[in-house]
């Protein structure tokens, strides 16, 4: 009883967690710049679609409204001011972490510093039985969309132009310039559509993990581990690590709630220790 | 340039004459965050490794004293002293985890490194008091000297603070800083030239951890007071945007970085209460059009002016370390 319901549990987070750290991943991947501002965008779309919601508008309808508008946001932000700090990698992890600062206290202005909850749709309200357990349907929801979500992300990758542009790009953006692919163009591409999902993924999660002052920077780390433990750049990597983090997240909260944020990390430090040089796939270190 | 480091000490001395204690307060404050951001300074400037988990050493030391003090009651001497050698054990301990990776990926390690400290400070409550902190800490007393009042501790600072920019200046004026050095801006030729660049790197990562921890009991003992935030991410990027405001790899930087952002949080708490946004627009704005920092921005217009008058071409720009 206990194992089924804590594995479930597991398994929604970890569907959640891979809608965060895809684009993080991605974008790292292809631009080399770990996107500080990942856990401000969630928080963003998570504060957007609230706003939609309280508007009135469906479930489905702000969570699309969400996506939409922080993929516009960080669009935005690739334009202006990563490109202007093109080839300067250090300035632009700075940058973002600046832009982190400015979106999260944005998100406090405009909503509040009180925690905001969001009702999940009502055909997914309530509980399920499984095999004898009750389990909230919204996690099953959020589990079935986010392996929705990683189905239509490998048909994207794998399947189309645009996808093998930006593999080539992980692989070897010096060669995938040679060849004639707009690079930059990429990037904003990237940028953009990493921003979307996790502006979508704020949102969706919205219901579990509610809004409140900090939700930002409590993703951000999470995004990073993930991104650790399955190479930047890889979705299967990323698909990978989010279950497990997922796993070792639940389990370590039902075991050990005082040490549970620890031993969320003891996976990457195993990693660190073990093959340091695999850590980061092909961002040279 | 020591004619101007001498006048600032001595204006230093003469603050607490001059102002009334609450900016003789602000300027403990200056001290502590100054010494940090030196710290940090001979990671980011020295060594060329941005650390984003420095805080781990700085709140470090400033729990292990705290707890030490309050829940074993040690002695606050004592305590200090075993805070100040768990940190520099720390250092030692994750900078030979984070030293297995350079440049951005190293940043990330010491992110999640950073994170872990915050997180066992945070959640541990039953230990730690979780969000709430530790408080009711009694400052030390040293070499017979009671700390009591805004003036007294300002000098303690400022004593600790000099002793600390002596050491630090003759660390990176020696050998071994011209070497670390060498390890920033050429790693393989230094490697091929017989030097163990992860040596001298993982050096500097643990003497660094150590000045942190000085100035987390700075923090700790000005404040009475510890809590998670000590150990924030958003605390973490404050004191590198200290470090690359004033200067990254300059001496005086950390110093004008400290004063230019505790100088501005109180008069704009005054008038506005957007602390975050203003030090997120203020980050963007630095590294876009002055990525070299204030005092290397200062010392690039003064040799201009200077060859100006002379009528010699004036050497272009440093680079600075940050846009390496």
């Amino acid at each position: 009883m206990f194992w089924i319901i804590q594995t479930l549990n597991s398994l929604a987070l970890g569907g959640l967690l891979f809608m965060l750290s895809a684009g993080f991943s991605l974008i790292f991947g292809l631009m080399r710049v770990p996107n500080m501002a990942h856990g401000a965008l969630f928080a963003l779309g998570a504060c957007l679609g609230y706003a939609a919601r309280a508007e009135g508008f469906p479930f489905a309808v702000a969570a699309i409204v969400a996506a939409m508008s922080v993929g516009v946001v960080g669009a935005i932000i690739e334009r202006t001011v990563l490109r202007a700090l093109a080839g300067n990698e250090l300035g632009q992890v700075l940058a973002t972490l600046g832009i982190a600062f400015i979106l999260a206290d944005l998100c406090l202005v405009g909503w509040g510093g009180d925690p905001l909850q969001v009702a999940p749709p009502d055909e997914f309200s309530g509980s399920l039985r499984v095999i004898g357990a009750a389990f909230p349907k919204y996690r099953l929801a959020v589990l079935a969309l986010s392996l929705l979500v990683a189905a239509l992300l490998w048909l994207m990758m794998d399947r189309t132009r645009l996808g093998a542009m930006i593999r080539a790009g992980v692989d070897d953006r010096d060669m995938a310039r040679a060849l004639g692919i707009r690079v930059s163009m990429l990037f904003t591409m990237v940028f953009c559509v990493g921003a979307a999902l996790v502006g979508f993924a704020g949102f969706v999660g919205a219901p579990i993990l509610s809004i409140y002052p900090g939700l930002d920077m409590d993703m951000l780390p999470l995004a990073l581990i993930v991104v650790i433990l399955g190479r930047v750049g890889s979705l299967a990597g990323a698909f990978a690590g989010s279950f497990v983090t997922g796993f070792v997240y639940t389990f370590g909260q039902a075991f050990a709630a005082d040490l549970a944020y620890v031993v969320l990390f003891l996976p990457m430090v195993a990693i660190l220790v073990l093959r340091p040089k695999g850590l980061f796939g092909r961002v040279p270190v | 340039m020591k004619g101007l480091w001498f006048g600032a000490f001595a204006v230093s001395a003469a603050w607490p004459f001059m102002a009334p204690d609450y900016y003789v307060n602000l300027g403990s404050q200056v001290l502590y965050l100054a010494l940090f951001a030196l710290s940090l300074n001979l990671l980011v400037g020295h060594a060329g490794l941005v650390s984003f988990g420095q805080t781990a050493f700085f709140g470090g030391a400033a729990y292990v004293a705290a707890l030490l003090a309050t829940m074993a009651g040690w002695p606050p001497i004592l305590s200090a002293l075993a805070a100040l050698f768990t940190s520099t054990t720390l250092a030692g301990i994750l900078g030979a985890l984070a030293l297995r990776t350079t440049g951005i990926a190293f940043m990330m390690v010491t992110l999640a490194l950073g994170q872990i400290l915050w997180g066992l400070c945070l959640r541990w409550s039953s230990m730690t008091a979780g969000e709430n902190g530790i408080s009711g800490i009694v400052r030390p007393i040293v070499f017979g000297y009671e700390i009591e009042g805004a003036r007294s501790f300002f000098y303690f600072s400022l004593a600790v603070v000099a002793i600390a920019v002596v050491c630090l200046q003759a660390l990176i004026k020696s050998p071994y800083g011209a070497a670390l050095e060498g390890t920033r801006d050429q790693p393989r030729r230094m490697a091929s030239l017989g030097y163990d660049v992860w040596l001298f790197r993982w050096l500097a990562f643990v003497i660094s951890g150590f000045w942190a921890g000085l100035a987390g009991l700075l923090f700790l003992y000005f404040h009475r007071f510890v809590s998670p935030h000590a150990l924030s991410l958003g605390f973490s990027a404050e004191v590198l945007l200290t470090v690359i405001a004033g200067g990254v790899g300059t001496l005086a930087g950390p110093f004008v970085g400290a004063s230019l952002l505790t100088f501005a949080r109180y008069v704009l708490s005054g008038y506005v209460d957007r602390w975050p946004l203003v030090l997120g627009v203020v980050f963007v704005v630095i590294v876009l059009f002055m990525p070299q920092g204030i005092v290397p921005g200062l010392q690039a217009l003064w040799t201009r002016s200077r060859s100006r008058t002379r009528g010699v071409e004036a050497p272009t720009s440093a680079d600075g370390g940050v846009t390496g």
